[in-house]
């Protein structure tokens, strides 16, 4: 067993680090304060080629392996989540099920264009009736003479409606027999006609990430634009979600890191009764339970990274880091806060942000309470 | 063009340094270690220059033992062709180690030499001038703006309060200052190159150490600051006190 990076993921490492540090920190707060998405940080994670990393450079990308990427992602969110969300969605929803199951042209037609940062894709599941239940999307696309003609909508679509937003892939039902429902996946570019998408703000998180609302009327696209088999529809959507749980729980690792830095660090500056409060047994042993748990969720999302970059079963452990790095990026937000004491709670704290921003983890992408299904399915139960 | 750029391979400066059991040397045990920030801007300084010629080739040489390479290989990875390292596991003194690269310099036949104004771990800044003596090239430090035209150089020098403008040419060591230039990010494309490039390894020319390290401290504990008062009736104090005694104004 060998737990060393190699040299490439620590390269990426320190270069998102730096990245991080150097571009995202300084205007993130008002980012955050403005509820705004940012082109110019898009750009720039464009032009130091995180957009599709992991694939092939023939499709734009730069060849990496899973765990880098997700390495990339965690480095991030130890600064901030909204632009970890922004590349993590981008990257699992957008890119990942085109490149999985299009076809040579399709690949070639929208991957290159999504490796620059030049545009955006999602990933169309959720609707307003149906979330964790992802059978039971309504959104319709029946093929009539050669096209798709698609009626229904998305909602909390991540990506959906910036200004460089290109278009999103979308479960549709593409057919009802017998009282079962098929389900397709289709593109839909978004400057179809009888395309529409909004952005969705008050947020309470992920404030500088681009959250949409998406709408069909009767909009129509061409047979061509199926992804993957007819009828395959719920199993892409499925095995893409296996590939975004690793990035979300990414996105909860990092927030737990960085969050645990800051509350290490002030409780190392602030002094109470004469002494830092570090010294105080009840602060130090939160802060080496924050520790523990941080290196178990590291150890157990880059296992479960290794299994997919050995071509190995990972949706289980995918499911176990996702509920895992969530669950744990709440308790290390929380303690973070506290040790803060009442500075912890005013925005001029990133702190504050941290402790908003880690909820989604433990909603989107499939609640805790679907991951628990899926692994206790995996158990056979 | 053949441009080199001399690199070195130091603790992090955020890394808590702790002393070796022998007295003189650090414990590199849990030290981070990262490229001469000084470096940085010479490296780029390097690439700029070989982009804005539209051809050359930019060569890192470092000094030192083998981990030296994790240095070169982020300068490969920022864009550098290739890299050599003159190896030595053996600390040597700043003329020791200007010797192996004036050397390695001369072997290569390149006129145009980068090098940060001073490394932060042993602050001595004299490793590149002490090159360009040994090869008797013209040298400027602690640059901070740099123009080449044809073999005629134009650079200006960080000085107390200002700048000076230095014209020189052909062959040349310049020294650069943190404000040359915003050094780029190793990009994902730069990282996944540099697994092809190569790195030259070879022992470092063999070079006397004149200067010997015969114990390292650290340094005395910061005094406690001074509080002067807390409203307007304090500043003629305060002002009186950083004149005199502080000196800083
Ligand atoms: C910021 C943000 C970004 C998002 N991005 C995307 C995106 O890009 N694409 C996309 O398709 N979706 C996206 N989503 C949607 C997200 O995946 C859903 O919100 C999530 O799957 C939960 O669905 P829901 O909100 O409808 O909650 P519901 O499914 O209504 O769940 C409500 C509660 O019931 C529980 N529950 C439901 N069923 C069960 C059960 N069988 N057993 C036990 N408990 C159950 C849930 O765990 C939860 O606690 C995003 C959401 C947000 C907030």
């Amino acid at each position: 067993m060998d737990f060393s990076l190699t040299e490439e993921q620590e390269l990426i490492k320190n270069t998102v680090r730096e990245f991080a540090e150097k571009d995202v920190q300084p205007v993130i707060k008002q980012l955050d304060e403005d509820e705004e998405f940012s082109l110019p940080l898009v750009r720039k994670l464009g032009e130091l080629g995180l957009f599709g990393m992991f694939l092939p450079e023939r499709y734009g990308g730069q060849g990496t392996d899973i765990l880098s990427y997700i390495i990339a992602v965690e480095e991030l969110a130890r600064v901030d989540s909204s632009i970890a969300a922004t590349l993590a969605a981008h990257n699992s929803l957008g890119i990942g099920p085109i490149y999985y199951y299009g076809t040579e042209q399709q690949k070639n037609k929208y991957l290159p264009k999504l490796c620059t940062g030049e545009a955006l894709w999602s990933f169309g599941l959720t609707e307003p009736d149906a979330g964790s239940d992802s059978r039971g999307t309504k959104t319709k696309g029946l093929l009539e003479n050669g096209k798709w003609h698609i009626n229904g909508s998305k909602i909390f679509i991540t990506n959906g409606a910036s200004s460089i937003s290109l278009g999103s892939t979308v479960q549709l039902v593409s057919d009802i027999k017998n009282n079962e429902k098929e389900y397709s996946t289709i593109i839909v570019e978004n400057d179809t006609p009888g395309f529409s998408s909004k952005e969705m703000h008050g947020k309470m998180m992920w404030r500088a990430s681009n959250t949409a609302e998406l709408y069909f009327d009767n909009c129509i696209v061409p047979e061509e634009n199926l992804l993957g088999e007819r009828g395959d529809g719920s199993r892409i959507m499925l095995s893409t979600l296996d590939n975004g749980r690793l990035s979300i729980a990414a996105i909860g690792l990092g927030l737990a890191q960085g969050a645990f830095e800051m509350a290490l660090k002030y409780s190392q500056e602030r002094k109470q009764f004469d002494r830092p409060i570090s010294k105080f047994q009840a602060i130090a042993f939160k802060l080496a339970d924050m520790a523990t748990k941080i290196e178990a969720a590291r150890n157990m999302l880059y296992k479960a990274c290794w299994l997919k970059d050995t071509n190995q079963p990972f949706a289980k452990e995918a499911a176990m880091s996702k509920l895992y790095c969530s669950e744990i990026a709440k308790e290390v937000a929380d303690e973070a806060v506290q040790i803060h004491g009442g500075y912890g709670l005013m925005k001029e704290y990133d702190v504050e942000r941290f402790y908003r921003d880690q909820r989604l983890l433990q909603i989107g992408e499939g609640t805790s309470e679907i991951q628990r299904i899926v692994i206790s399915r995996h158990l056979g139960l | 063009m053949k441009i080199i750029v001399c690199v070195s391979h130091v603790p992090d400066t955020a890394t808590k340094i702790n002393l070796g059991a022998d007295g003189k040397s650090i414990d590199n045990n849990g030290v981070t270690f990262v490229v001469n920030p000084y470096d940085e801007y010479a490296i780029e300084e390097a690439l700029k220059t070989k982009e804005s010629l539209g051809e050359g080739e930019v060569i890192a040489i470092s000094v030192g033992p083998e981990v030296n390479k994790e240095t070169i290989k982020k300068a490969l990875a920022m864009g550098v062709d290739r890299g050599i390292l003159l190896k030595d596991e053996n600390p040597r003194d700043s003329l020791a180690v200007a010797k192996a690269l004036a050397d390695e310099i001369k072997q290569e036949g390149a006129e145009l030499v980068f090098f940060g104004k001073q490394s932060v771990d042993y602050d001595n800044s004299v490793v590149g001038q002490m090159t360009a003596e040994l090869l008797g090239f013209n040298s400027v430090s602690v640059v901070v703006d740099f123009k080449l035209d044809g073999t005629n150089i134009v650079a200006e020098r960080e000085i107390e309060g200002g700048r000076e403008v230095v014209e020189t040419s052909l062959p040349a060591i310049i020294t650069a200052q943190k404000g040359l230039n915003e050094p780029r990010y190793a990009s994902l494309k730069g990282i996944m190159a540099a697994k092809k490039k190569p790195i030259d390894e070879k022992p470092a020319a063999e070079a006397k150490s004149y200067v010997e390290v015969v114990e390292m401290k650290r340094p005395a504990p910061k005094a406690a600051g001074k509080i002067v008062g807390s409203d307007a009736s304090a500043v003629p104090e305060l002002v009186r006190l950083l004149r005199e005694e502080a000196k800083v104004i």
